[in-house]
């Protein structure tokens, strides 16, 4: 069963004259590791919070199309039935974190679904090591940097031992290492564990090295959907739904428009410097 | 009320701190002997991963902390002398999180609380105000309730009721952070509109675009110290420095510096200047 299939969704919040989503079809495949590209008000956190029920269980509003999650349509299953498949992490990490030690809060879930003790502390462990944060057992999740804080709500997520996650702006508050590291575990999950990611970010430089799909978003549409090469190209593109561009896309389009080329289309460091130095021995000499 | 401009260090810097430190209750030692000199109509970026000191910095430059030990002058006076309302006058400080900040039922009385409370009479309130508004250009929400608004919007109201006290040093704390393309742009079309009538803009950061774009002078901060005070370009070729600090280089710096060999300055730093230097050094065709 697909984790999750959009078909002509639309929503519209109980408080709100306008759409938050305005008719989008979307599929994220088992194993696949998908980012929602948008600005803020493209709808991206309504696509997460469908995931799992939260809309238009706990937030209401007016719900039209198809949302199934693993094949089950998510207005006629509870949010409850759906814990367990899909683990849902916020952008502010306090907001979901609320226990005395790290243990605790990672044991919370599976505790209330009566996991038996000795399997939750299987899970925990498994949970933090995943998350590099194997050994914080004991600590106050407030004692934490921001970046470990939200690896600890993502191992809160994986205890549950869901089949898909699913992270709204989870970087939000980090500091550069902290996002690289916290996007590295992800990666990881996805690879090792075959975990479904689906993410919302605006940042298009860490979606064009951690992800395999693009999904970008504007007003509630999607306006763009493939890989993040094909997806990420085009500066100009980009900046009309709101998004800095990569800066390797940057310098591809402006390399192209300079020099006359439309061959420049860089999705590595490396290859562009290879690219760039083999420009540059060529031209010495023939200019001056 | 204390002279807007007096003694000596007015003229050369405005702000000095003076090897200062700083210890929370718990004894956490965020500050560990900072020295710093801050001319008027500078525009500086403080960087530095999370913890590093950044924003403790800043509290002490206006006041909402008080060092542990070292001292700073604001305007050429100690301002250990002035009440944090005094200091309020010369160092404005934009909180991260603009809800933090923001208390009023219109933007019109946000902005006109700072004046007011500083004891401005009521034709100063009202010009201040305007003059603020103006500047973010937040004319179409004069009657808005600020927590109505969007981020971006709310976000220029706090800077706006900051404004409104005639700083002449404006502290920004994260000012994008949960912000888009669009709105960073905007605002910051605002922030250089403000130093260039003049004022002093520190402007807190982990985001080395901005820097790249907009400062003038960074101070790199790391377990609470400066570890490197210099223009961006020196940042930009000091990979070491920037990965010690919690900085990832961006993907156009570590491309420069992969071409070092093939001429191109180290200290590139946006994708504009790596262009203009790789058609220079390719030559011949356009």
């Amino acid at each position: 069963m697909r984790p999750l299939e959009l078909r002509d969704v639309t929503f519209t919040h109980a408080d709100s004259p306008k759409r938050a989503l305005d008719g989008i079809s979307l599929d994220v495949e088992k194993g696949e590791f998908v980012t929602l590209l948008g600005e803020n008000g493209s709808g991206k956190s309504t696509v997460c919070m469908l995931s799992n029920g939260l809309i238009p269980h706990a937030i209401r509003g007016q719900l039209g199309g198809s949302v199934k999650v693993f094949g089950y349509e998510v207005a006629e299953h509870s949010v409850a039935e759906f814990a367990t498949r899909v683990g849902i992490v916020f952008q502010e990490p306090e907001s979901q974190l609320f226990c005395m030690s790290v243990e605790e809060e990672v044991s919370f879930g599976p505790e209330n679904l009566a996991v038996p003790r000795e399997e939750i502390r299987e899970r925990v462990e498994w949970a933090l090591e995943l998350t590099g944060m194997k050994g914080y057992n004991d600590r106050s999740p407030f004692s934490l940097s921001g970046g470990e804080k939200q690896r600890v709500a993502i191992a809160a997520a994986l205890s549950m031992r869901p089949e898909m996650l699913v992270l709204d702006e989870p970087a939000y508050a980090l500091d550069p290492v902290g996002r690289t590291e916290l996007y590295r575990v992800l990666r990881e999950l996805k690879e090792k564990q075959g975990m479904t990611v689906l993410l919302a970010e605006r940042d298009a430089e860490d979606a064009s090295t951690f992800s395999d799909r693009i999904v970008l978003m504007k007003a509630g549409r999607v306006v763009g959907n493939g890989t993040p090469r094909e997806m990420l190209r085009d500066p100009d593109r980009l900046r009309s739904i709101g998004i800095w561009p990569p800066q390797l896309s940057e310098v591809s389009a402006l390399l192209n428009r300079r020099l006359g080329r439309s061959d420049f289309d860089f999705s590595s460091v490396q290859e562009a410097e290879k690219m760039i130095s083999a420009l540059i021995s060529s031209g010495k000499g023939g200019a001056r | 009320m204390i002279p807007r401009s007096a003694g000596r260090a007015d003229q050369d810097f405005f702000i000095v701190a003076r090897d200062i430190k700083y210890a929370y209750e718990g004894g956490i030692e965020a500050l560990k002997g900072v020295n710093l000199r801050i001319k008027r109509g500078e525009f500086i970026a403080i960087v530095g991963g999370n913890g590093s000191g950044k924003t403790t910095l800043a509290k002490n430059l206006n006041g909402l902390l008080r060092p542990t030990s070292g001292a700073v002058d604001v305007a050429g006076m100690p301002a250990a002398k002035m009440t944090v309302a005094e200091l309020a006058r010369f160092v404005g400080y934009a909180f991260q999180n603009p809800d933090h900040q923001l208390f009023s039922g219109t933007v019109d009385e946000e902005v006109r609380f700072g004046p007011k409370n500083l004891g401005m009479i009521e034709s100063e309130v009202a010009k201040q105000a305007e003059h603020a508004i103006a500047l973010m250009g937040l004319q179409g929400f004069r009657s808005a309730q600020p927590l109505s608004l969007t981020l971006g919007i709310r976000r220029k109201v706090s800077i706006a009721s900051v404004i409104a006290m005639d700083p002449q040093v404006i502290l920004l704390d994260e000012p994008t952070t949960g912000l888009d393309a669009g709105e960073t742009t905007d605002l910051f079309g605002c922030i250089r509109a403000l130093n260039e009538e003049g004022h002093t803009l520190i402007l807190i950061t982990h985001d080395m675009r901005l820097v790249a774009e907009h400062a003038k002078r960074v101070l790199v901060m790391a377990g609470g110290r400066i570890v490197l005070d210099s223009d961006p370009a020196g940042v930009f070729s000091d990979l070491e420095i920037l990965k010690s600090s919690k900085l990832e280089p961006p993907p156009v710096t570590l491309l420069a510096h992969r071409l070092a060999e093939s001429r191109i300055p180290k200290d590139t730093a946006t994708p504009e200047q790596l262009v203009d230097r790789i058609v220079a050094l390719a030559g011949g065709r356009r």
